[in-house]
């Protein structure tokens, strides 16, 4: 059995000391529609990294396939050094212990308050009492500003809410990975940006590694410290690095187009 | 000095070192998966070796430290402040200072929600009134789908007829097999627990009166009508329900589409209409098992049938068809209503449903009950 542990140097067997996902060769697809071919990407400790890619490009299933609910058609994803797709049992459990993940629409649960959302990871994988459950929950909630909301239930509270309350959630067990699908989607610009701030206050206090499905410029240059970008005419990343960098010197029409946005909005016609 | 040491998995280890001050020493990692079978230990031997004197906690040794490590640390710090009592921690890194913030913080932030103490006669104001409005939603739902009911009566080119139909399928043609099941047995054991007796007597032709007036007038419209409540009812109260979870009725609202013209009247008509087609179908079925019974017991169909057609009338079939319809009307309404009064989140569309089912049950039985006597006194 392979021992996930994602905090000390010997997380990855296979190579670079600091790379906490490693995605070799993955062909994504539904039957017989393959959506991204033959991926090759790391992601390093600590890092904040961001998918980017046009609506349709497969950005959100790429992430639900790092996150173990989709198999790959063909190559694999290696999470702290484990395969994610052939981990089962114990080992898969270990794995999915050490990644938190939000999902587009939050996806708390109706039926619970915020607090009871935050304590279940808990109360499902370890054996703390009652009292430090409710005390962990209380302070996750209070990483993400929502400490006086504890006791509401998510209908009760607004979507940027929900959201980063769904963050608090996957952040319940401490992961080492945190995965985000569209964090900033429908928000307003100032609750988009906090949620950015948010975002990079979770990097640099807590030295999680995050990995960002996202298409909203402000965000991407906000948190980004390296994006890839898909492509859906050719599936396949066609630009990887830093978006800043990326967007002064690459030279694909379209990742200047991403980019550039704001820019080639404003020109006149 | 006495020394006490405790291993979990051999992931954390601590020991507690009386003196002046007194000392709690952490070894390895602190996560939630390995400071869970030492909390209260931790705890009462940090409340043993410095009561209400400072505690110092090492942690030169932690290897790792994450929000439930702070945790302990965090409730080790509260406890001794209870007790009069402080801690200082020693080996203390960044990273564990940044876990430990919002711990800290988290203990003096108060809910949002204004305090819920409501003296008893407001809670009983607000209960009133909260049945006041339900009964009002109510009656102002029964005028609403009277109206567009009316108006479908004089414009029925506006009735949307393939909706009508598609709904019509789903509650009476694909409920065919289950009502066929249930009818078939329905009239056998009828037929078999009243065959027993009669037998007695040697008036064992009678079981096809017996049968013949039971179902036709009251127990396969009320079978059927139950049964249309636990699928159909059931289905357009989850079906109205997620619609209106999913804004989906509020966009037919601001396009200038009623929502009870658009998504009701179809299916109160097709209510209307499948259950009374159901009971006699029932009928007809709930007969046949009967005669196959009786068959069994020496009597020939057509002796059963012959006896069936003295028995009962036409008035006898259509009154039961009648109760049908008016049974199908009500828990068609009741399914869209409950539809309609969905709020949110998933767990609001399962509600919608038993609500639905439950509430159109009540509905029959009491609209059963005052059938008959309604019948009779006019004497039918």
């Amino acid at each position: 059995m392979i021992v996930v542990d994602l905090n000390r140097g010997d997380a990855d067997p296979i190579g670079d000391d600091n790379v906490v996902i490693r995605v070799e060769g993955l062909t994504m697809g539904f039957g017989s529609m393959v959506i991204m071919e033959n991926l090759d990407f790391t992601v390093r400790a600590g890092e904040i990294f961001v998918i980017l890619g046009g609506s349709g490009s497969g950005k959100s299933t790429l992430l639900k396939h790092m996150i173990g609910l989709y198999s790959p058609v063909a190559g694999r994803i290696l999470i702290g050094g484990a395969d994610m797709a052939r981990a089962e049992g114990a080992e898969r459990e270990n794995i999915l212990r050490q990644v938190g993940v939000m999902y587009q629409m939050g996806a708390l649960f109706g039926s619970m308050s915020l607090l009871e959302n935050v304590r279940l990871p808990l109360e499902v994988h370890t054996d703390l009492p009652l009292e430090a459950m409710n005390r962990i929950a209380r302070a996750k909630l209070q990483l993400v500003g929502l400490a006086e909301y504890c006791d509401f239930m998510p209908a009760e509270i607004s979507g940027g809410m929900q959201k980063r309350a769904a963050i608090a959630r996957a952040m319940a067990l401490d992961p080492q990975v945190l995965f985000l699908d569209e964090p900033s989607a429908g928000l307003d610009p100032i609750t988009s940006a906090e949620l950015d701030q948010l975002i990079r206050r979770l990097a640099s206090s807590l030295g999680m590694t995050l990995v960002v499905v996202t298409h909203e410029l402000a965000s991407i240059f906000a948190i980004a410290d390296r994006v890839i970008m898909l492509d859906k005419e050719t599936r396949s990343i066609i630009a990887e690095g830093d978006p800043r960098v990326l967007r002064d010197t690459n030279d694909h029409p379209w990742v200047r187009r991403f980019l550039r946005r704001s820019e080639t909005e404003d020109l006149p016609a | 000095m006495a020394e006490r040491e405790h291993s979990a998995d051999s992931m954390l280890r601590y020991s507690a070192q009386e003196g002046t001050p007194g000392r709690v020493v952490f070894a390895g990692r602190m996560d939630a998966y390995s400071v869970g079978p030492v909390w209260a230990s931790v705890l009462e031997a940090a409340a043993r070796v410095a009561g209400a004197d400072e505690l110092v906690v090492d942690l030169s040794d932690v290897s790792y430290c994450d929000g439930a490590g702070a945790a302990l640390l965090y409730s080790l710090e509260h406890s001794a402040t209870q007790r009069g009592g402080a801690v200082r921690l020693h080996g203390v890194t960044g990273a564990i200072e940044g876990h430990l913030k919002p711990y800290r913080e988290a203990e003096t932030v108060v809910s949002a929600r204004p305090p819920q103490d409501i003296p008893w006669t407001q809670r009983l104001r607000a209960g009133v009134s909260s049945v006041g409005h339900e009964i009002f939603a109510q009656i102002a739902f029964i005028g609403e789908y009277g109206q567009a009911l009316l108006l479908a009566i004089r414009h029925p080119r506006r009735v949307r007829w393939g909706d009508t139909l598609r709904v019509a399928e789903a509650a009476g043609f694909q409920a065919l097999p289950i009502v066929s099941l249930i009818a078939f047995l329905l009239g056998v054991i009828l037929a078999f627990q009243s065959a027993i007796a009669m037998q007695q007597f040697g008036a064992e032709i009678f079981v096809a009166d017996l049968v013949a007036i039971s179902l036709l007038r009251e127990l396969a419209p009320l079978m059927m009508a139950i049964l249309l409540a636990g699928r159909s009812g059931a289905a357009f109260a989850a079906e109205i329900g997620t619609m209106k979870v999913n804004e989906e009725v509020n966009a037919l609202t601001t396009m200038g589409l009623d929502p009870v013209r658009f998504l009701v009247v179809p299916k109160i008509l097709a209510g209307v209409f499948v259950a009374p087609l159901l009971t006699l179908y029932a009928n007809l079925i709930g007969l046949l098992g009967a005669a196959l019974v009786m068959r069994g017991f020496g009597i020939p169909m057509v002796a059963f049938f012959n006896q069936v057609s003295g028995a009962v009338d036409l008035t006898d079939l259509m009154s039961g068809l009648f109760k049908a319809a008016v049974f199908g009307l009500l828990v068609a309404s009741v399914g869209c209503l409950r539809g309609l009064q969905t709020g949110t989140g998933a767990a609001a569309v399962g509600r919608s449903t038993t609500s639905a089912v439950v509430s159109a049950i009540i509905l029959i039985v009491i609209a059963d009950g005052l059938f008959a006597v309604l019948f009779y006194h006019l004497g039918i």
